[in-house]
């Protein structure tokens, strides 16, 4: 990896879709709906300068379906989308996950249920993290909190999808997508843009055996047998779960938080250790899988647990699961539809501390 | 013995695997699979194919034709082979899709990859009926057909009537080729073939979007012979659904 000297002040959304130009992404499936327009904007003329195609699709159902067609034939693909879009596109998203086709998907998670609203929120924890779609898989899933880490991960996304031969989700929010900040954009070096040579559809050219990217398993036992082979893809991710742990080693309690929150949590966690308090942060930065094993190991340490989420407790549940038998989380909730700030935070973390 | 005298005049095409399908006695989809496989080997395709199959009777489409393949979600062929198109260009792309598949829960993307001109080409196979799922109606179902799902006949004031694909996208602005052909009856067959060749060589010459409709029996569904099929195709469905071609401007030079 060269670093190049150049600092840029981007938004979330524009660091993304530079990572992905960086990763050499070459198909690109949008449709407008906010706070992640800036993506679909960029990629229409950025990309296609740099010799990729984009289109922009009657819905969000046919641009998650286009994604599967390009990504089948191994070509670095993906979309972006919000909330409500990012509803529509499970299906294709269900069709990736069985079919074992690599994608990148972003969703800048916006107010719901419904139309909810246009601004931050984390109400899709469950929903990327579960398999939004039907049936019985997950996909990887990374919970960017800085502009930077946005455009790192999104290049390690393309990565990992290839690798893994998985849908790779991104999952941000209004406030990282429309947040600009100073980044350092990095090239990254030797990436295989024919990275599906093994299985990709690219027709049966010197008469090999032709391919089949499908799900659809009907003879007896194909399908146990498929289920089996995905799970064992799932449970062999458990060690690529990465996390940020700030001040943690000496800390009494462990504030829980991804992504933004993370980030607002952060700076609620600094002005409590410079007053003395004894607390740190626990930032999953992959949501699924989740770093379980290092906040079990927190919990043998003795500390104890706050998960702060701007969703009504969803990520809890995995904090929960990670701690079970040793600890638990208290869990603060911040609204969808209300703008959190690090001030907000401090009460509900001071009454914890004191075990209140 | 007159072996010596003997000429093989017809054969399986070389892209049509020898295997026997799952289809029911009296059903076309073996008729146009064979079209598709002739083509595929007379215009020298097969090894450049990327085919996207959909959800109905075809889905298995990928067991009978030797081409690389990706099966779509119900519907979304059309939206599948844009990614497919758009990432390999050079390559073949062709959709096969029902009536339900195409008209019904896939009318966006079948709309929206025709009037983006998609450079590829669309098999549409109308029989009008859910064949896979056991007989529902459809909609291409005609007025006053029974189905399991309009047991007293297609209502037009409750149920609309049944569409005409074939002339609404012949309407739209990146189509260069639009037709409707029959699989009953030798005649028919060979015309259809016809309008299948024309929208693949849209597709190679870069004139953009060919669509083919095929009328197809399904006597299971019907609940007729299949010689009944055939004449129910005869009778019924083509004087609702005319052949013949739509919109052809492969001539003009083409579209952008």
């Amino acid at each position: 990896m060269t670093k190049q000297p150049e600092r840029i002040f981007v938004k979330g959304n524009e660091a993304i879709a530079r990572g992905a130009l960086a990763a050499k992404c070459k198909c690109f499936f949008g449709y407008p709906i906010t706070p992640q327009n800036d993506i679909p904007e960029f990629m229409s003329t950025e990309m296609v300068k740099a010799g990729g195609d984009f289109v922009q699709a009657e819905s969000e159902v046919a641009a998650a379906n286009m994604l599967l067609g390009a990504a089948a034939t191994g070509i670095r693909s993906m979309t972006s989308s919000s909330s409500p879009g990012m509803s529509l596109k499970q299906e294709a998203i269900s069709y990736m996950a069985g079919s074992e086709v690599p994608a990148v998907i972003v969703n800048m998670n916006r107010g719901g249920p419904g139309l909810g609203d246009i601004g931050p929120a984390q109400g899709d924890y469950y929903q990327s993290t579960r398999g939004g779609g039907h049936g019985d898989y997950r996909h990887f899933t990374f919970g960017p909190g800085t502009v930077q880490e946005a455009y790192d991960l999104t290049i390690r996304a393309f990565d990992i999808a290839f690798e893994h031969r998985t849908p790779v989700l991104i999952l941000g929010d209004a406030i990282l997508g429309q947040m600009k900040e100073p980044i350092t954009p990095w090239e990254p070096e030797n990436i295989d843009e024919e990275g599906g040579k093994d299985w990709a559809i690219t027709g049966r050219t010197g008469g090999r055996e032709k391919r089949l990217i499908k799900s659809l398993f009907l003879a007896e036992g194909e399908l146990a047998g498929q289920n089996r082979h995905l799970q064992a893809k799932y449970d062999s991710w458990v060690d690529l779960a990465e996390c940020e742990q700030f001040e943690t080693e000496d800390a009494d309690l462990i504030i829980c938080a991804y992504g933004s929150i993370g980030r607002i949590a952060k700076s609620a966690v600094r002005k409590f250790r410079k007053e003395g308090k004894k607390v740190g942060l626990f930032r999953p930065i992959t949501l699924y899988p989740f770093p379980s094993a290092e906040l079990k190991a927190l919990a043998e340490q003795g500390k104890r647990f706050l998960t702060i989420e701007h969703n009504l407790g969803q990520m809890v549940d995995d904090v929960r699961l990670a701690i079970r038998t040793i600890s638990d989380s208290e869990f603060f909730p911040i609204y969808p539809g209300n703008l959190p700030t690090p001030d907000e935070l401090e009460e509900p973390i001071l009454k914890c501390l004191e075990g209140k | 013995m007159s072996e010596m005298n003997e000429k093989l005049v017809f054969d399986k095409p070389e892209s049509v695997i020898d295997r026997a399908t799952h289809y029911c006695p009296g059903c076309h989809h073996g008729i146009a699979h064979r079209l598709v496989g002739e083509l595929l080997d007379e215009m020298n395709l097969a090894e450049k194919t990327l085919m996207t199959t959909s959800i109905g009777c075809s889905v298995f489409l990928y067991n009978y034709l030797n081409v690389d393949a990706v099966e779509a979600p119900h519907g979304r062929a059309p939206a599948v082979a844009t990614g497919v198109k758009r990432a390999r260009p050079d390559h073949f792309v062709f959709t096969y899709q029902g009536d339900g598949d195409l008209a019904s829960i896939g009318m966006a993307e079948i709309m929206h990859a025709a009037n983006r001109g998609e450079k590829m080409s669309v098999v549409f196979v109308n029989n009008t009926v859910y064949g896979m799922t056991g007989g529902q109606m459809a909609p291409t179902t005609l007025i006053g057909q029974k189905t399991t799902t309009s047991p007293a006949g297609r209502c037009q004031a409750t149920q609309g009537s049944p569409i005409r694909m074939s002339e609404i996208i012949a309407s739209l602005g990146g189509v260069a080729y639009a037709a409707r052909g029959s699989l009953d009856c030798v005649k028919n067959i060979r015309a259809a073939k016809k309008h299948l060749r024309k929208a693949f060589e849209c597709q190679i010459n870069g004139t953009g979007f060919g669509f083919v409709e095929l009328l197809s029996g399904c006597p299971t569904n019907w609940k007729m012979t299949p010689i009944q099929a055939n004449e129910r195709i005869q009778t019924e469905m083509i004087p609702y659904f005319p052949l013949g071609v739509f919109k052809d401007i492969s001539e003009e030079g083409g579209i952008c």
